[in-house]
């Protein structure tokens, strides 16, 4: 009697376990806080909207390129130079967001790894048909190798154009520019695809706990991107941070010269706008992780972290407004105020990344491993 | 005196029915194959132990490492001899190998440590030297002169006593300042379950973290107590299972909570350890009459029958006072994790830290940071940066690295800050201390920077 009672016991609660423990569709909404409108907020107000916005100027990129390559002239050079800059300061807003199909098809390595390899751009032009697919020509294609392409090939701007109108590789040369453009356009409509039809469901309906929810993936995603995009590519690695010594040439925008500061600001106001939740060009907000910290600093009465990020946020832009246009004349006049920009950034690194995470109580790591 | 005497050498030859300590081999060589399958099917095996190109290793094992894919070769050595445990074929050899082969893994890196996994390998380890086989197993099938129905008392109470020094020091680990008046961390970490049915909305009040952290720690205290006694073993086993699936739903905590509730069943009398036996004999269509023989168990010699009753009390001496050993330290525990691990601290705290390491050339002045995902995994650097010993010896691996890309003397420094319980996040390591003028030891850690807060109790 008393021992079938036991069994009786255990079958129960072991059901009851099972039932509960695979990460199943979320229950119903909080009663306090809804994470799920996080998710949506980012999907509908930011993400969505901010690919769109960049789709329309990678295809007015490419429209431009196809204009210069029929015809080279000076005029056609400007107004391509023109679509660049406006599409390579749009591309910042979805730099970030490399998630779902993005990091499969490897969407930022794509578009803007620098500094890029001329070398290898003469080569991929003369010798014809380079497969811009292949990892290894990463270097050598995207927004910097645009940058070569429109500004760096030769000093003046004559001497860049005889590039496209004279010599044997003169069409090559418009070919491979069109290419580029082409493979920016492509890939870009690839990921709004992608979320338009059926990802903006899944990422939502993807609201519970754990390394493979939506929220924990983004967060980490979002703060990768701040410390190894934004934090060292676009200032640590020129200012020699890791290496001792500066580079200046590996500034982003390097032949353009004078865009790398409004291409970093434009990636920190991204990612401010990102953590506060702002609608995609408008001053609304939504749900976001500055509300979200918000309400869990009323549970625990911590530190007020979500001012604190965001102060910091202010400070590391009021350091970089100090600094020249030209990130790469920076390093190489004065590289201390390009540390000093750094040093704020890098606080933020320590806010999101420690603070952040374990208010959040999301992990930093994708191995689902075990805990204690 | 004498009285003690005679009461401990009668006691040590009382003899048991053998049935729970059998039961209690076969759970626990099944439970330990599902773990390994698991492990690997999860792809672990690689993502732990093949990817990461450099592993952080306890002092003194600096020689266990992973063996590439012979790697794969030591888990499935260790499947083997778990399912040897389990059936009882040869089955000392079996806990031995099982012991050396699941140690060595849990040696491989420190960064995967588990207090469970540590108990899976002092409980294989006691296994060694309790006669688990007598009874109802492929040993005891064979040989006649080894089957026997009764096992010596304290080959059953070294389990409980083992299972006793867990929970109780569990509990007593919880008996701090942030756990029971600050609810921390599970203040922390249960609101992140919001999408449970029903629960989910409840892990958001502030009263259901105080409620779950102080009956976690009454329950830890009491429930040794209560599985010993006859009259409340019911009632606590229910406990138990509640308990551990409570777990399982709340954290992702793997297996431990099923070999929980599988250990603690040995509390219970052999009458309910032959019903499991003989749904057991039904399956696999094994005569059970054929173990019931009624005799007691003879080691076969009076060597080994001395040598396993000196190994298991020592094994238990150390057991009960190796946990206290922070008491030497100075500091808080918490923060300097002096004296922290193989102490039955399970899920007591929460902490999340960043190190950012500054080399500098002695001979040019200069200087430059590291990136540290060029050497650890995300995993690793996450275990790194809270735990100093991890931070001392990857800046003496950092330094071997760059003695080799041709820097003579380099020096070198880690800016690091740990948060600790949801509080802000401090500088932890003495950012002017140059750490490859520090030696491994165990010795006081001075170069971690003092706590600026207070957690008070054990």
């Amino acid at each position: 009697m008393k021992k079938s009672y036991i069994f009786f016991l255990v079958f129960i609660l072991t059901l009851i376990g099972y039932s509960c423990t695979d990460d199943g569709p979320s229950g119903p909404d909080s009663s306090d806080f809804d994470r799920q409108a996080i998710l949506v907020n980012w999907a509908d107000n930011i993400i969505i909207p901010a690919f769109s916005s960049f789709s329309e100027k990678t295809s007015e990129l490419h429209t431009a390129a196809e204009r210069f390559a029929d015809e080279p002239t000076l005029a056609n050079l400007e107004g391509l130079r023109e679509n660049w800059e406006t599409a390579y300061i749009s591309f910042q807003q979805v730099s970030m967001f490399d998630t779902g199909i993005a990091i499969q098809i490897r969407y930022r390595d794509n578009l803007n790894i620098y500094p890029t390899d001329p070398d290898e751009i003469h080569d991929n032009i003369e010798e014809g048909s380079s497969n811009l697919e292949l990892p290894a020509l990463n270097d050598s294609q995207g927004f910097p190798a645009l940058d070569y392409l429109l500004y760096g090939l030769a000093e003046s701007d004559a001497a860049i154009l005889k590039y496209y109108t004279q010599g044997d590789h003169a069409a090559a040369y418009r070919t491979y520019l069109t290419d580029l453009t082409a493979r920016i356009d492509f890939l870009t409509n690839e990921i709004i695809d992608y979320w338009q039809e059926d990802y903006r469901d899944d990422f939502v309906q993807n609201s519970g706990n754990g390394a493979n929810a939506s929220v924990d993936m983004m967060v980490n995603d979002y703060i990768f991107y701040y410390e190894k995009a934004l934090r060292a590519g676009k200032v640590g690695i020129p200012a020699g941070v890791f290496s001792g010594n500066s580079l200046s040439t590996h500034a982003e925008a390097y032949y353009r010269g004078d865009l790398s500061n409004r291409l970093l600001l434009a990636a920190l106001d991204a990612a401010q706008n990102f953590f506060n939740g702002k609608h995609f060009n408008s001053d609304e907000t939504g749900e976001s992780l500055n509300s979200y910290l918000e309400y869990l600093n009323t549970i625990k009465n911590g530190a007020d972290l979500s001012s604190l990020i965001n102060d910091q946020f202010d400070s590391a832009r009021n350091e970089i407004q100090t600094l020249d246009d030209n990130l790469a004349h920076q390093v190489e006049s004065d590289n201390s105020k390009m540390l000093l920009a750094y040093d704020e950034l890098q606080l933020n690194v320590v806010y999101m990344k420690v603070d952040m995470l374990q208010a959040l109580n999301i992990n930093v790591d994708y191995v689902d491993a075990d805990g204690d | 005196m004498g009285n003690n005497g005679t009461f401990l050498h009668k006691y040590l030859n009382n003899q048991s029915d053998a049935a729970p300590l059998a039961v209690f081999r076969i759970l626990f060589g099944l439970l330990m194959l599902i773990s390994l399958i698991r492990f690997a099917a999860n792809g672990w095996i690689e993502k732990l132990y093949l990817e990461p190109t450099f592993f952080f290793s306890y002092y003194g094992f600096e020689w266990v490492k992973p063996i590439g894919d012979f790697t794969y070769l030591i888990f499935i050595i260790c499947g083997i001899s778990a399912i040897m445990i389990s059936i009882g074929y040869k089955y000392r050899l079996a806990a031995f190998v099982f012991f050396l082969s699941f140690t060595y893994i849990e040696l491989m890196d420190k960064t995967t440590y588990l207090n469970h996994y540590y108990f899976i390998s002092i409980v294989s380890f006691l296994m060694i030297f309790l006669p688990a086989h007598a009874y109802y197993s492929v040993d005891a099938y064979k040989y006649d002169q080894l089957r026997a129905q009764r096992v010596p008392t304290w080959a059953i109470d070294a389990v409980k006593l083992l299972l006793f020094i867990v929970y109780f020091y569990a509990g007593l680990a919880k008996l701090n300042s942030d756990w029971l008046f600050h609810a921390m961390p599970l203040k922390l970490w249960l609101p992140s379950n919001y999408a449970l049915p029903i629960l989910g909305d409840l892990l958001q009040k502030e009263w259901v973290h105080y409620f779950f952290s102080w009956s976690g720690a009454l329950y830890d205290l009491t429930i040794p107590f209560l599985l010993l006694a006859r009259k409340t073993r019911l009632f606590a086993f229910s406990l138990v299972v509640i308990f551990h699936v409570l777990t399982r739903v709340l954290f992702p905590i793997g297996m431990f909570p099923y070999i929980m509730i599988a250990c603690t069943l040995i509390f219970f009398e052999a009458s309910f350890h032959h019903k499991i036996l003989r749904i057991i004999s039904r399956l696999v269509k094994v005569s059970k009459n054929h173990f019931d023989n009624a005799l007691d168990y003879r080691f076969p010699n009076s060597l080994l029958k001395k040598v396993s009753l000196g190994i298991v009390g020592l094994f238990f001496v150390i057991q009960l006072v190796f946990p206290f050993r922070h008491a030497l330290y100075p500091g808080e525990l918490f923060w300097t994790e002096e004296g922290y691990r193989f102490s039955w601290r399970v899920m007591l705290m929460e902490k999340a830290g960043y190190a950012n390491f500054k080399i500098q050339d002695s001979d040019t002045g200069g200087q430059f940071y590291v990136d540290n995902s060029e050497f650890l995994t995300r995993f690793q650097e996450k275990q790194m940066a809270t735990q100093p010993d991890f931070i001392l010896e990857f800046a003496h691996h950092l330094k071997d690295h760059y003695k080799q890309l041709g820097i003579r003397k380099p020096k070198i420094y880690v800016e690091s800050y740990v948060a600790l319980n949801g509080r802000r996040s401090s500088p932890y390591i003495n950012p002017e201390v140059d750490l490859t003028t520090i030696n491994k030891s165990f010795k006081h850690k001075t170069w971690i920077l003092p706590f600026d807060d207070s957690i008070k109790g054990l």
